[in-house]
């Protein structure tokens, strides 16, 4: 039984999170951002077909459950993953390692989980979650989004757990099973950087990487054109939450990839990365002008198409930027 | 994004909401940290926006099950933040016959079982189910 008390950080986002929380327990000091990058979570995707609730799909990170299993590879670690038919196998096998001392990470709907503030409750199902004990019949669990650890009830984690929808988390828990002293942060950080220049320029699909940031811009110039102004302002302000509400860090994960290469330059003594990371900063400066916009015309509840237009405008100038920022970064030299 | 810059735009679109989540600024020698925030104007916004929607679809749906042309399945299921899908996933059921449940004079002769399930995933006892929009209710 380990004897390591577990240590709760709070962090921009829910995997990177957990995934920085978990390694740090085990003595490898990691950063959220570090855990980000190495993990390849930055990404951009407009889907106008996938309709969630009605309005269309915008992402800013790659779809969740990569980054953990990434880091873990790329880091030499070794994790034990598990999904389960049924919620008592489930609640057994979570009870089984927790009792060995082990933290575990969970999936799970935030729907579910009372801790959290109602305002960010929806159906949400790929959350990231600690369970690090029990205490009586209650877990004792870290969320990293939450600036201090809390405690939930075991019917309400099952809910969570077996929440059903898009996806099916079906009780997904992972853990650390093992660490090696053989880890190569350069090698990681490389292969992290490299996976998302190429997840950005992935052609000839329109609706992922840089090209759906154009796609989206097209788009949003024709919402008061082709759109009821209530949908128009409801497919607008969408966007934005997915940029800017809780589990971002701010400005669609710009700044926490920033922070990345910023920690990497210093890390491997290169002034190509800390320059990269001050573009980034600049171009999450952009994103965060765009929320603003938006939310500003939002707000006034005008829908005029000038407002639109700048607002097309004003994505195309941070399309154009990442896919700099992105050239740059596949051209680097290792 | 500077430190001093970092928004602090007190959320209020439920109560009790305190949370102070992190994102990320640079300090005055460039370096990037976490700091808290209690939330920013154009976020709150959006937030409120999508929580205004499902008032007012609440609302209108609540108006027609207490017109009778709707069952409560539907205002339940808007209550729960639930689309059709979603709801025939944890009912157990096809779409279209979630859709049927809708009506009212079909609702009427749902089994005790059904209504009981359908209670069980909105979190409610039965009697708050079938009870819900009547003239008394």
């Amino acid at each position: 039984m380990s004897t390591t008390p577990f240590r709760h950080h709070q962090h921009a986002h829910c995997e990177s999170g957990v995934t920085a929380n978990l390694l740090r327990h085990e003595g490898i000091n990691i950063s959220e951002p570090m855990a980000f990058g190495i993990g390849s979570g930055l990404f951009f995707g407009h889907l106008p077909m996938l309709k969630v609730a009605g309005v269309p799909g915008t992402t800013y990170r790659l779809w969740p459950g990569a980054i953990f299993q990434r880091v873990a590879s790329r880091l030499n670690i070794k994790v034990h993953t598990e999904k389960f038919s049924s919620p008592d196998k489930a609640m057994r096998a979570l009870d089984d390692v927790l009792a060995t001392g082990k933290p575990v990470g969970m999936l799970g709907s935030v729907f579910y989980l009372p801790y959290l503030p109602e305002a960010f409750r929806f159906h949400f199902n790929a959350h990231n979650l600690v369970a690090y004990g029990k205490e009586g019949s209650e877990y004792l669990i870290s969320d990293p989004i939450m600036e201090d650890v809390t405690r939930i009830a075991p019917a309400d984690l099952v809910k969570s757990r077996f929440a059903k929808g898009i996806p099916e988390p079906k009780g997904r828990m992972y853990y650390i099973t093992g660490t090696s002293k053989d880890m190569d942060m350069a090698k990681a950080i490389e292969r992290g950087i490299k996976q998302t220049c190429f997840f950005m320029f992935a052609k000839p699909l329109p609706w992922f990487g840089n090209t759906a940031i154009f796609l989206l811009a097209d788009r949003i110039k024709d919402y008061p054109k082709k759109l009821p102004p209530r949908k128009a302002a409801l497919y607008l302000g969408n966007v934005v939450r997915m940029q800017e509400e809780i589990g971002t860090g701010g400005a669609g994960f710009r700044y926490i990839y920033a922070a990345f290469l910023q920690e990497a330059g210093q890390l491997l003594k290169r002034d190509d990365l800390a320059e990269l990371s001050a573009e980034m900063t600049t171009i999450g400066d952009d994103w965060r002008h765009f929320a603003y916009s938006a939310a500003r015309i939002l707000k006034a509840r005008q829908s005029d198409i000038v407002s639109y237009d700048e607002l097309s405008d004003l994505l195309r100038k941070c399309g154009t930027q990442e896919r700099e920022l992105f050239e740059k970064l596949r051209k680097l030299k290792w | 994004m500077n430190i001093n810059e970092v928004p602090q735009d007190q959320r209020n679109i439920k109560p009790g909401d305190t949370l102070k989540k992190l994102v990320y600024a640079v300090d005055k020698d460039g370096k990037y940290t976490g700091v808290n925030s209690v939330g920013w104007e154009a976020e709150n916004v959006v937030i409120k926006q999508a929580w205004d929607d499902i008032d007012e679809h609440l609302a209108e749906t609540e108006a027609q099950v207490r017109a009778g042309t709707l069952s409560p399945i539907p205002y339940f299921m808007l209550r729960n933040l639930m689309d059709l899908a979603l709801l025939a996933r944890y009912a157990g059921k096809w779409q279209w016959q979630v859709k049927r449940h809708f009506k009212p004079e079909v609702f009427k002769k749902l089994s005790p079982a059904m209504l009981a399930k359908y209670a069980e995933v909105f979190n409610i006892t039965t009697a708050e189910l079938t009870g819900f929009g009547k003239k008394n209710a």
